[in-house]
């Protein structure tokens, strides 16, 4: 059996958060009952004519400088033909032979491995409506078409076919995410479609240099599904040539249920969108000094925020890459350390006992329940020897829960660390009294018996005890 | 005295003082309207109790002691292709049959804000498709000086209501002549200013990158009364140029001495009627011995300007008119299946066969395969005839020629060749190619019919035509002969 190489490319749309529609001056809110954010323009209406946001110009130029592409000087916009009632026009105003920015790249390496992924081109288009059906698309009576969406402002970003895994797909995806949300211009949400995916896939022999036959994946709302759809794919085609059989190029839908992909049209019904520049919209001179501003109001980007993670807070490359995956956790990670000045205590949280009960909880970092400040002080009265480490994840859990403040919930639990000595050295004393084998265990050699006789005095102060003075006390005695 | 008859500045300064009211005008042409109507068929919708009431508001204003801007109260029809808030427009197209806009055209606001009174909705050929307007769905407009001829087109409508008497000035849409070539089929004057001049937004677009409204008018002082109305620069017109706009009626001077007027040899050659040919000599001659100089010149790449617009016209159409599918407004076609079966009957059953024609052309135009070939090309003839007037131009300061090769033909004549009809436009088309201002106005009488004038500056050089245009209106009556109707 040969074996293969799979070959992706990614085109991925992103909706840009302007506050009015690429061409017109309604509301880009998510929401709203049905044709209430329209107007004549974004309607279609016989006679009406698009202007274009400049925000979205700017938008778009951010996204692309953060993706290291090169800005076109002179661009345009084009009308692609086809019929669909979710169109008003019945043609989408996209960006054909003149994209804005072209030649980027994204680094997905992980670790020590570094891999650049090209980025073929960024272009700007308006979005479609949306249709309403009742029940399924082949099964429904009547559809209804709700246009609050249309003309939502969009920019396309289409990778190089230099993916080589499900894994490697994905990775890109979530940088690209990351970079986008960095620039402020989206929200980047898969679930409300802020941000999409398709997917073109092919195999090949491996050392092969020629491309076989791709398809192309759609409905890919998750990052999981993204890389399951992936997966399947690749195994179907191995499983179609294997068999002697021949990749048909076509569209297919991943389907979430079934754990497929399944054909949607093949390449002989492809639309001939009939592309032609768009005689209401005049070409546009992107002025150097303007890019050159944009560049200069650029965020910190991922890579650079994570360099100075390493730099300035001496943390570890991983976990540097880790905190900055997403601008919210960097700056949740962020506004703790400002509170406590223990970089490397903070990112233990954040990416452990954090992450652990978002992840359990299903709550974003926004919506976190535990404020950045809140944490800070809970690593506090770790520092202070007010409560043990151990004590601590009991709190945060608590604090996590109810969102007390960690002073509260040790308060409340009467959790404060016993650091008097004389308290321990009494509890100290009647453990060594109750464990005379124990005593006589570690007077022989054996280091072990002395966690026994440590976890014992915790037990018996329910955790409270200041673990290093009973170490001390212990130690003294033996 | 026949208020229908008479000028917008004749007009104005009846009402400033107060010898007559704008209701008693009004009143007049909606009369006239009703007399002769039958006869023309200018109107697709007529607003008759709107314009009372707007002639009433006029009046108290000029009670009031108010001082009324220039078309203040004036009749003023319009193209039934530009957008009236709350006043069916349906482009000529039974597609558009119960279309009500909710919003106004830019020009139409400015016309509103000027004071005019809109009249009604004028009839024109199917979205502008037409030399005739026979290609209208609703009705056929005759011309008012043998009702046994059509008017031009595609704004027919507005051509034969200024010349009939039924408004005093109108507003018209053109494409590849459709203002200049009714305008000097029925006798009066029309301009399509510089592309960008005037703004198109609520102007149901037929290939947008050359249409243009413009006005027409009974003389050429009116047509430069309308200009200060609708030229200038509109942010929702991404193509509405930000330019200064002159006081057009300042270059309403007689006085053509020193300039240099060019003839396009291309304009006079085969194909034009002997008559129209003897008019347009006449002018030249009229022209020089005003004091102007008037020579013959070329336009090398004119032989392919009706190729060329016969590819990007259809092209920009088949896309702007993709929107008629019945999903939103409009006719929609019944019982159909699914969707793409509603699309095909509701385009099939209201849509007029010229209009499909262009549809199919532009469609072919543009498809994968073909592109370079027909569409791309296009384009690049298009900029050598644009280079070619860039060139005249530098050398004189207006070009002339006949505005229509013959004069208004009979119905039925051409209406089942389209080719015989794309001819028509033969004078006029190269000038929206290029995207140069171009006015008509009447030159003489061929066998009793008027013949028209073409006069074509440079880019918004309006100003340079309005003045050879009064020049020449000012030592000749034809403008001031009616039909007899």
């Amino acid at each position: 059996m040969a074996r293969y190489e799979a070959v992706i490319g990614l085109e991925v749309h992103v909706e840009l958060k302007t506050r009015s529609k690429i061409f017109c001056d309604s509301t880009t809110e998510f929401g709203g009952a049905p044709n209430t954010h329209v107007c004549p323009v974004c309607l279609g209406l016989p006679g009406v004519l698009p202007v274009v946001n400049k925000t979205v110009v700017e938008y778009a130029i951010r996204v692309a400088l953060a993706l290291n592409c090169q800005i076109a000087e002179f661009s345009k916009f084009d009308r692609k033909n086809y019929y669909y009632p979710d169109m008003p026009k019945n043609y989408q105003i996209s960006q054909y032979d003149l994209p804005i920015a072209e030649h980027g790249s994204l680094e997905i390496g992980e670790g020590g491995e570094a891999k650049k992924i090209g980025i073929t081109r960024l272009h700007m288009e308006e979005d479609t409506g949306k249709l309403v059906h009742q029940g399924t698309i082949t099964t429904t009576p009547f559809s209804l078409v709700d246009y609050n969406r249309a003309g939502v402002p969009l920019i396309e970003i289409v990778s190089e076919p230099e993916l080589r895994s499900p894994e490697e797909a994905r990775r890109y995806m979530e940088k690209l995410k990351a970079i986008i949300q960095y620039t402020g211009v989206s929200d980047c949400k898969m679930e409300e479609g802020s941000l999409r995916c398709d997917a073109n896939i092919s195999i090949r022999p491996v050392g092969s240099g020629a491309f076989g036959t791709k398809t192309e994946i759609k409905n890919l709302n998750s990052f999981k599904a993204l890389q399951k759809a992936l997966a399947y794919e690749i195994e179907r085609q191995k499983d179609v040539l294997e068999e002697g059989g021949r990749i048909v190029q076509e569209t297919r839908t991943w389907d979430e249920g079934q754990g497929v992909t399944l054909s949607l049209r093949s390449k002989e019904y492809a639309h001939d969108y009939r592309y032609l520049p768009d005689p209401d919209l005049v070409p546009m001179v992107i002025k150097k000094d303007w890019v050159e501003d944009i560049r200069n109001s650029l965020p910190e980007l991922p890579e650079e925020r994570r360099n100075r993670y390493v730099r300035e807070y001496g943390l570890p490359d991983y976990d540097a890459g880790v905190l900055t995956n997403t601008k919210e956790l960097a700056d949740y990670f962020e506004q703790c350390v400002t509170a406590c000045p223990n970089p490397k205590a903070v990112s233990n949280w954040v990416m452990g006992d954090l992450t652990r009960l978002l992840n359990a909880n299903n709550v974003e970092i926004t919506g976190c329940p535990v404020a950045p400040g809140q944490l800070a002080s809970l690593l506090r009265l770790i520092d202070e020897g007010t409560i043990s480490g151990k004590i601590a994840k009991k709190v945060f859990d608590e604090m996590f829960a109810t969102g007390k403040d960690a002073e509260t919930v040790v308060k409340e639990r009467g959790l404060v660390q016993i650091s008097d000595e004389g308290a321990i050295a009494a509890v100290v004393n009647e453990v060594l009294e109750k464990n005379p084998q124990s005593v006589a265990d570690y007077r022989a050699g054996k280091d072990r018996a002395l966690g026994f006789l440590v976890g014992q005095v915790m037990k018996a102060t329910r955790g409270k005890a200041n673990p290093k003075m009973v170490n001390k006390l212990l130690k003294e005695r033996l | 005295m026949q208020l229908f008859r008479l000028t917008a500045h004749e007009l104005h300064g009846l009402l400033s003082n107060k010898e007559i009211s704008a209701e008693e005008l009004n009143k007049a042409v909606f009369d006239r309207i009703e007399a002769v109507e039958d006869k023309i068929g200018a109107y697709i919708c007529r607003t008759k109790e709107y314009a009372l009431e707007r002639a009433l508001a006029v009046d108290r204003q000029i009670k009031n002691g108010e001082k009324i801007a220039p078309l203040s109260g004036i009749p003023v029809a319009i193209k039934d292709n530009i957008c009236t808030n709350g006043i069916s427009t349906t482009a000529g197209s039974r597609i558009l049959s119960g279309f009500i806009p909710p919003y106004s055209a830019t020009v139409v606001n400015k016309l509103d804000a000027a004071g005019a009174v809109l009249t009604g909705k004028t009839n024109m050929d199917e979205f502008a498709m037409g030399s005739s307007t026979e290609n209208s769905a609703f009705l056929t407009t005759h011309n008012p000086w043998d009702t046994g001829r059509v008017p031009g087109g595609s704004s027919g409508g507005s051509a034969a209501a200024v010349s009939a008497g039924e408004v005093i000035c109108a507003l018209g849409s053109d494409t590849g002549g459709s203002i200049r070539q009714p305008a000097a089929f029925c006798g009066v004057v029309g301009m399509k200013p510089t592309y960008g001049a005037v703004s198109r937004y609520g102007l149901i677009a037929f290939a947008s990158s050359l249409d243009q409204i413009g006005p027409l008018a009974r003389d050429v002082t009116d047509c430069a009364l309308m200009l200060n109305v609708i030229c200038g620069h509109d942010p929702k017109d991404s193509t509405s140029a930000d330019f200064a706009v002159p006081d057009y009626t300042g270059f309403l001077n007689e006085d053509v001495r020193g300039l240099k007027i060019g003839v396009p040899e291309e304009f006079m050659a085969e194909g034009i009627d002997p008559g129209m040919r003897a008019s347009v000599e006449s002018a030249m001659t009229l022209l020089e011995n005003l004091g102007a100089t008037v020579e013959y010149t070329n336009l090398p790449h004119n032989k392919y300007a009706l190729s060329a617009y016969y590819l990007i016209a259809p092209a920009e159409a088949s896309s702007n008119l993709a929107r008629y599918d019945g999903v939103r407004y409009g006719y929609r076609a019944a019982a159909a299946e699914d969707v793409a079966d509603m699309f095909i009957k509701t385009r099939s059953e209201a849509f007029g066969s010229e209009v499909k024609r262009r549809i199919m052309l532009g469609t072919y135009g543009l498809s994968a395969g073909y592109y370079d070939a027909y569409y791309l090309k296009a384009l690049k003839v298009r900029t050598l005839i644009k280079e070619d007037f860039e060139r005249a131009l530098e050398k004189y300061d207006l070009l002339l020629s006949p505005t229509t090769p013959t004069p208004a033909f009979r119905f039925g004549e051409k209406v089942d060749d389209p080719l015989k009809m794309y001819l028509s436009d033969i004078c006029t088309i190269s000038v929206n190619l290029a995207g140069i201002p171009g006015i008509s106005l009447p030159c003489g009488f061929v066998d009793g019919m008027p013949v028209g004038l073409q006069l074509m500056g440079k880019y918004f050089d309006e100003g340079t035509l309005l003045r050879v245009a009064y020049t020449f209106e000012q030592n000749t009556d034809y403008h001031k002969r009616h039909p007899e109707i």
